[in-house]
């Protein structure tokens, strides 16, 4: 953390000012695109406003039969101040393009290969239940373990995830990792994530699902090794049936 | 081909005395005047505004004071928040935005500002109205039947809103549909009327180039709404039939597909946005020249720079569903365009910058509601530019950061581009001067709060905070003290911006009952409006008197003139057009 280069630490501005935490690997660089926007648009926006308002205040009518200009615009030695501006826009709209498809390409088109683990997140009315590989590591096998608003996750792993519905659409969001994804039912939707820092974060619903919309909160725990193969091994053969089953949102949420 | 208009009223009792048609107040619910269909579309949008304000104080209400009494509303239930936000959207957009500014503003000044004494089709133009106002009614009645109104969010994601045991909201999500697709009808037949009207209509003398640009705009628009609403209501229909007898086309266990509706929603909804914008930005620079006493920078580059923006519209539509589950590649192609979109609209604002360098400005109410509106809308432009880039997206979407930003789209468009409208063309639609004084204090009572309002917004919607959630206490990370805070300083904020409006109807009435009577032309500005009575009478002008053009509209301190202004109508000395 200490020896950040330059665009490491500019990724991290959001977090440093304390507005929202960095939790995953990809984290620092939607934070990094996002400042970029901020200060590329930031400066034309402060320039445009300020050139606006000086013309107001130099432009007022004083009474003392000043007349205003004729300028049509026709002219190319007046068109050159907004053109040239236009094509300084677009210009900046180029750089942003391709900032954002390196950050797109990384979370959203390509897939690590060899996950340390895969889960199943699947959305209904209005509860998450994620599906843990058990003690084997694997998904799909008798040993899973199901929670329900409840995700157990290793810290520094890399996890691949898939993600469903039951019933209508929701949206898998985990804003410290900068993570979302609109879940469908009848799909199933690959995705990727690696967290960074442990602890306990909030899971949101980002797409309106109705009624429970608003409640259908969820938390992530973010644990160590040891921490993680601890509650794999407390957890794994015996919650299965009684958390899947169950459909109130747990205590600990 | 057509009955006669006073078949209509036949099953009416008429007085023996009464000329031919309708009388008293039939003669507002069955005229073809274009200036009174106008005001009807107005007066609609405005009910309706105070309607969706109201929704929207109560929804504040709830997030900045959970749980709290809401005066005049009592306790907000999760599904009644749902229902308001729903609605709020709904309603703001399709009830407010539209009538007032597209239909009022479209219908008072097209066939004034060409020079014709009605629209082309006045029966059609009726008949809008009249297909408008059943749809008010519909949506109105969709909130208070049982069930509540509908509650899945303005854009309607099927399968939520296609399967009642899903959004437990069986006649509310039915008649929503129903509503929103009869208010297409109505301004589909507008739209005819637009078009027809600017194209067949305009008075002698009058070319492509010397049609004022808020009449270029509300055209373009009319068209961007046609080409793009057709996908949407064939989508409408289709949900119709998923709701009420059993089809699957949005259901994936019958073999349909969600994304699809996404599609022809957007698909629809993001030219949406530009039928909207158009109108006001030309309400918004005939304002600037006229009080800045400028001709308009490149005329040509503004028609030209609308019609690009129209045309790159259609090809935006999926960055709302960046990641929606499409495909991931597709994202990479809408990134481009939407981030394209942003020079044709960044160009509009260095014309209307630049129409002010050099001029002569005078800054009454009608001027600073315009140029407020370019302040404003240029912080929604901006913010637009995170969410365009999909790698930004990933964290943006849905959060109030999305929200906050429409809203400093639509607000200057709806609000303050129809408050421009509304005080610069109000003696000409009522024959009298509003107190600009008052106009001030309302201006500033209301621009100051609405930033007030959406500033502490885009902070939350940078700090994870998500759409559409009644109660942020569940979620430990939005629970924060300081968070709270701007959710209170934000309904503060809409209270006082609310209460301001008090004082716009107080001067309103004022200036009805003791307004001084305006002249022709109070602004000394140069399109054709201005060269009639004020208010202008049945027919606009009188028949021996309809107006011949000699030259374009924004003629302003032409050197060699007495006069810093040059109406439209008026032969040049020389002879020369």
């Amino acid at each position: 953390m200490n020896e950040m280069s330059f665009w490491e630490r500019a990724g991290h501005f959001f977090d440093d000012i304390g507005l929202i935490r960095i939790g995953s690997s990809y984290a620092g660089d939607i934070d990094f695109l996002i400042l970029l926007v901020l200060v590329v648009v930031g400066v034309w926006f402060l320039a445009a406003e300020l050139i606006f308002l000086y013309f107001i205040m130099r432009f007022r009518a004083k009474g003392d039969g000043r007349r205003a200009d004729y300028i049509d615009g026709k002219n190319k030695k007046h068109k050159r101040w907004i053109t040239y501006p236009h094509f300084a826009v677009l210009a900046f709209d180029v750089l942003i393009i391709w900032v954002s498809f390196q950050v797109w390409n990384n979370i959203k088109m390509t897939l690590p290969d060899n996950p340390d683990a895969v889960i199943r997140v699947i959305g209904q009315q209005w509860a998450w239940t994620f599906q843990h590989p058990g003690v084997d590591g694997e998904l799909d096998t008798p040993d899973d373990i199901f929670t329900v608003d409840e995700l157990h996750v290793e810290n520094e792993k890399v996890y691949h995830f898939k993600l469903e519905a039951t019933d209508v659409l929701h949206s898998f969001s985990v804003p410290v990792w900068r993570i979302k994804q609109d879940a469908i039912p009848g799909r199933s939707i690959t995705g990727w994530f690696q967290p960074t820092v442990t602890g306990e974060f909030d899971v949101q619903c980002a797409e309106i699902c109705g009624f429970g919309h608003g409640v259908m909160a969820a938390r992530v725990m973010v644990e160590t090794a040891e921490e993680h193969a601890a509650w794999v091994a407390a957890n794994a053969p015996a919650v299965t049936a009684a958390a899947a089953d169950a459909n109130a949102p747990s205590p600990g949420s | 081909m057509v009955e006669p208009a006073v078949d209509l009223t036949h099953g009416q009792h008429h007085d023996d005395h009464a000329d031919h048609g309708p009388q008293g107040w039939l003669k507002y619910l069955w005229s073809t005047d274009h200036k009174v269909i106008a005001m009807q579309y107005m007066f609609t949008g405005m009910f309706m505004a105070l309607v969706g304000g109201f929704m929207a104080y109560v929804f504040r209400m709830q997030l900045a004071f959970p749980g709290i009494d809401v005066p005049g509303f009592g306790m907000v239930s999760p599904g009644e928040y749902n229902a308001l936000v729903t609605n709020h959207g709904t309603i703001m957009i399709f009830w407010v935005a539209m009538p007032v500014l597209l239909a009022a503003f479209g219908n008072y000044l097209i066939p004034l500002m060409v020079g014709a004494d009605d629209m082309v089709f006045p029966k059609v133009n009726r008949l809008s109205f009249q297909v408008f106002f059943v749809s008010t009614i519909v949506i109105l009645a969709s909130l208070v039947v049982e069930g509540g109104g509908f509650a899945g969010a303005w854009t309607a994601y099927p399968p939520l809103s296609a399967d009642s045991t899903y959004n437990l909201t069986p006649l509310g999500s039915t008649l929503w549909v129903i509503g929103v697709g009869l208010e297409f009808v109505a301004f589909l037949l507008g739209g005819i009327n637009f078009i027809t009207t600017l194209m067949n209509s305009r008075a002698p003398g009058m070319r492509a180039f010397d049609v004022p640009i808020v009449v270029w705009m509300i055209v373009v628009a009319s068209i961007l709404f046609m080409l793009s609403v057709g996908p949407l209501l064939a989508g409408a229909i289709m949900l119709i039939f998923d709701q009420t007898i059993g089809t699957g086309f949005f259901n994936p266990a019958m073999g349909g597909d969600p994304i699809l509706w996404q599609h022809l929603f957007w698909f629809f909804g993001h030219p949406e946005v530009y039928v909207v914008l158009l109108p006001a930005m030309g309400v918004v620079i005939e304002i600037i020249t006229t009080f800045a006493r400028k001709k308009v920078f490149a005329y040509r580059t503004v028609i030209f720079t609308v019609v690009a923006t129209g045309v790159l519209s259609f090809f935006v539509w999926a960055h709302h569903q960046f990641i929606a589950g499409i495909d991931p590649r597709m994202a990479n192609i809408f990134t481009i365009t939407t981030l394209l979109i942003s020079v044709p609209i960044a160009e509009l604002c260095f014309v209307y910058i630049a129409t002010l360098y050099g001029g002569s400005i005078t800054l009454n109410t009608p001027m600073l509601w315009a140029l407020a509106f370019v302040a404003t809308f240029l912080i929604g432009g901006v913010t637009g530019i995170f969410l365009g880039a999909a790698g930004a997206d990933i964290y943006f979407h849905d959060t109030y950061f999305v929200l906050a930003h429409f809203h400093y789209t639509f607000f200057p468009i709806a609000i303050i581009g129809a408050f421009a409208a509304i005080t610069y063309w109000f003696p000409k639609m009522f024959g009298k001067m509003m107190d600009d004084r008052l106009g001030k204090i309302h201006f500033w009572g209301t621009i100051i709060p609405f930033n007030m309002i959406f500033i502490p917004l885009f902070v939350l919607g940078m700090g994870g905070q998500h759409r559409r959630i009644y109660n942020y206490s569940h979620f430990p990370e939005l629970a924060l003290d300081w968070f709270q805070d701007m959710r209170v300083l934000a309904t503060g904020s809409l209270l006082v911006m609310l209460a301001f409006q008090s004082v716009f109807f107080y001067n309103w009435y004022k200036t009805i009952r003791h307004g001084p009577k305006a002249p022709k032309n109070p602004w000394k500005a140069n399109s054709l409006e201005w060269t009639t009575e004020s208010p202008p009478p049945h027919g606009n002008w009188r028949p021996d008197e309809m107006p011949v053009v000699y030259r374009g509209p924004y003629e302003y301190s032409t050197p060699d003139r007495e006069d810093d202004y040059w109406p439209q109508n008026e032969p040049s000395p020389r002879g020369s057009a």
